[in-house]
């Protein structure tokens, strides 16, 4: 997936004039947020559930290496195979190999972001390869020619009725606004590419050092289609995806629903060691699970490190007021809302996205729907320092926060420049206090609002006048 | 004693609201001083991305209460700064001094029979709990009913410098809130923080509502 995440302002302006959009996705998020907060509630001690969840993490990060080579190790044994690549040309490379080598003519995919991140799709298709996403959103989005908007929502930015007719228009499905109509004739539709597939590929939620093996988290049977029909199952993840035991894998799988749908528990828990066994009736040939870095590594030795502790559960977007206001496409890239406006520049070079840290008003309700606690408020404000982005925001920013700041230590300065404010700006207030149009950096501010004029009399003067201290 | 912290944006902007509260400071018989070294606590350059700035300012914030033992401040957010980033205790948000500290729930005030809704600051909120002090407060005043609104744990979209560098964002936010703050059938909102109310209030004042969003401080402190 290209990254656009340098637009994020002009396409951020395009989704607030969509209301059919803010509509969608206002209601797409409001509804699992709603629904995690009664579903984490009800757990016996949230609070210890998260601390847990967030522990599990951290040792993973701490142990990567050592977890990372225990899970190579019990997966060879399990009759898997791994393979490592360091970034998306080696993984898309790895993959398209083993296509070739397999003669594999067609790919059945189900949900994962991270082969969105590195933009396996393309790489394959581009060498004459078919691949079918499997999961309903996913494969609306693929034949719409979109993009996801929302790591577990793909497709929250449109109304049932657009998806309805969609699907009439590219597939001649009778048309309904019905989800479970439409669910059922794409179950049609893609029975047939399972039965055909001669790879399945699927992402991975966690990976288990102490087991060898690898769990899906799934509400779609796709997942489970995916992965035991083709002759061969490739599973792809990030480096960070991993937990250190069994145990931890029981706690993450507690939180990740709730926090993600408001689920107890999904639909599907799919726990894979190993290809088909003898006497198995069912499974792939093969196994490979492909372990991708592609900056990972470089975000863990960095001040970000806490970064890698999501679980991508999704939980901050449906929290986020700008999310709610922009959906994902905005954002560029595969990771949108509040996660992605800090690993997105991470990612991809703080140059790729030099507003996404500014993309957001600091409220915290990200940290606070965070199953793991991240503290992406704090993220952003460090990624907001960090001298890239200094420099970008320009040298009259620079002049003005030096100003500001002079102004602030030397209060008779302060108070002289109040009432100078106010004096210069009479001419352009209203009887009220208010000033309607404004210039240079004020300019933003009264293109939707009104601007107070500073008051007559500093407040200090005031209580000089009326209480003497 | 306890030593004002007005905030830069009370002290230039609504000198109305610091004067609400040295009422009610009063009202308790609460002893209070205005150290005159007080501008800014350096939250905006912070959140801004420039914390070496912002630290020169946080220090003068130190010098400038290094006499005080206790600070009182109409802004929830710059308390929220002031007692998590510059790591100063003795830093409280008005109605969190009046009920936590004071052990005070009602002010023993009436008002003309009026209904109204609150917004709380997103860091008063998460940052310091705050929000239960102020509507216990306000539950106390004769003739006041509080409302519920839709949302109201969502940002208001101010957020300092975002309020300018996303204004598009910014004020679809503050849109959605004023909505669902008029909606609910309200005379007028409430809240603790001079920054939502700058905000919101240009908002209302540009869409020519007649709708206002009061500072608790400044209406509490009009009742006595």
């Amino acid at each position: 997936m290209t990254p656009h995440t340098k637009d994020f302002i002009p396409a951020a302006q395009v989704a607030l004039a969509d209301p059919a959009l803010r509509k969608a996705v206002l209601a797409g998020t409001m509804r699992p947020y709603t629904l995690a907060r009664q579903l984490l509630d009800e757990t016996t001690d949230k609070e210890a559930l998260r601390s847990q969840s967030r522990a599990a993490r951290i040792r993973a990060l701490r142990n990567l290496p050592t977890l990372l080579e225990q899970l190579e190790e019990n997966m060879t044994r399990n009759g898997g195979k791994v393979l490592w690549a360091s970034d998306a040309a080696e993984a898309n490379r790895l993959i398209l190999d083993l296509c070739r080598r397999k003669n594999v003519r067609l790919v059945a995919k189900s949900k994962s972001m991270v082969t969105e991140e590195i933009g396996l799709n393309h790489a394959l298709e581009d060498d004459g390869i078919e691949v079918v996403e499997t999961d309903l959103g996913e494969y609306i989005i693929q034949i719409a020619g979109e993009t996801p908007s929302h790591i577990i929502a793909p497709v929250i930015h449109r109304s049932k009725e657009s998806i309805g007719s969609l699907l009439t228009e590219k597939l001649g499905m009778p048309a309904t606004d019905d989800p479970s109509e439409m669910m059922r004739f794409v179950r049609g539709v893609l029975r047939e590419k399972f039965l055909r597939a001669d790879m399945g590929l699927s992402g991975c939620n966690f990976a288990v050092a102490e087991t060898g093996g690898i769990c899906i988290i799934t509400n779609e049977g796709n997942g489970r289609m995916v992965t035991t029909l083709p002759r061969i199952h490739v599973a792809v993840m990030g480096l960070e995806r991993i937990v250190a035991t069994w145990f931890e894998l029981a706690t993450l799988v507690q939180i990740l629903p709730r926090a993600a749908t408001g689920q107890r528990l999904t639909t599907y828990i799919n726990l894979i060691h190993g290809p088909r066994r003898a006497g198995d009736t069912d499974g792939p040939e093969e196994l490979y699970l492909v372990i991708v870095d592609n900056g990972r590594s470089r975000i863990l030795a960095s001040d970000y490190a806490e970064a890698l502790l999501c679980i991508r559960c999704g939980a901050c977007l449906n929290a986020c007021p700008v999310y709610r206001r922009t959906g994902g496409h905005a954002y560029g890239w595969v990771y949108p809302g509040p996660i992605g406006a800090v690993i997105d520049p991470l990612l991809l070079g703080l140059a790729e996205a030099p507003d996404l840290p500014h993309a957001s008003s600091l409220c915290g309700a990200c940290k606070d729907a965070c199953p793991v606690r991240i503290d992406l408020p704090e993220m952003l404000v460090k990624l907001r320092g960090e001298p890239a982005l200094r420099k970008k925001a320009g040298f009259w920013a620079h002049v003005a926060m030096q100003g500001w700041e002079v102004t602030m230590l030397l209060p008779p300065l302060y108070r002289m420049a109040t009432r100078f404010s106010h004096w210069f700006l009479r001419a352009w207030t209203n009887d009220e206090g208010w000033i309607r149009d404004s210039w240079g950096p004020w300019a933003a501010w009264t293109k939707s609002r009104d601007l107070p004029a500073p008051a007559p009399i500093l407040f200090r003067d005031l209580y000089k006048k009326n209480w003497k201290s | 004693m306890v030593s004002i912290f007005a905030t830069c944006l009370v002290d230039t902007f609504f000198p109305e609201i610091g004067m609400g509260m040295v009422r009610i400071l009063d009202h308790l018989g609460v002893m209070h001083n205005f150290p005159e070294a007080q501008t800014c606590c350096g939250q905006p350059a912070f959140n801004a991305g420039y914390p070496a700035e912002a630290g020169m300012v946080g220090r003068a914030f130190g010098r400038a209460f290094a006499e005080s033992e206790q600070i009182v401040t109409p802004s929830a957010s710059c308390a929220a700064y002031a007692r998590h980033h510059l790591h100063d205790s003795r830093v409280m948000e008005i109605s969190e001094f009046i009920v936590d500290v004071l052990g005070v729930r009602d002010l023993g005030v009436r008002s003309k029979a009026a209904r109204a809704v609150v917004h709380n600051g997103c860091h008063g909120m998460r940052l310091l709990g705050l929000g239960p002090q102020a509507v216990t407060l306000l539950e106390n005043v004769a003739g006041l009913e509080l409302l519920d609104f839709e949302r109201p744990e969502e940002c208001c979209g101010f957020g300092g410098m975002f309020s300018v560098k996303m204004a598009d964002i910014s004020a679809a936010m503050m849109d959605s809130k004023l909505d669902c703050m008029i909606a609910s059938g309200a005379d007028f909102g409430l809240t603790g923080d001079p920054g939502c109310l700058m905000h919101l209030n240009g908002g209302l004042s540009r869409r020519g509502s007649p709708f206002r969003i009061r500072h608790y401080a400044e209406f509490l402190g009009g009742l006595i």
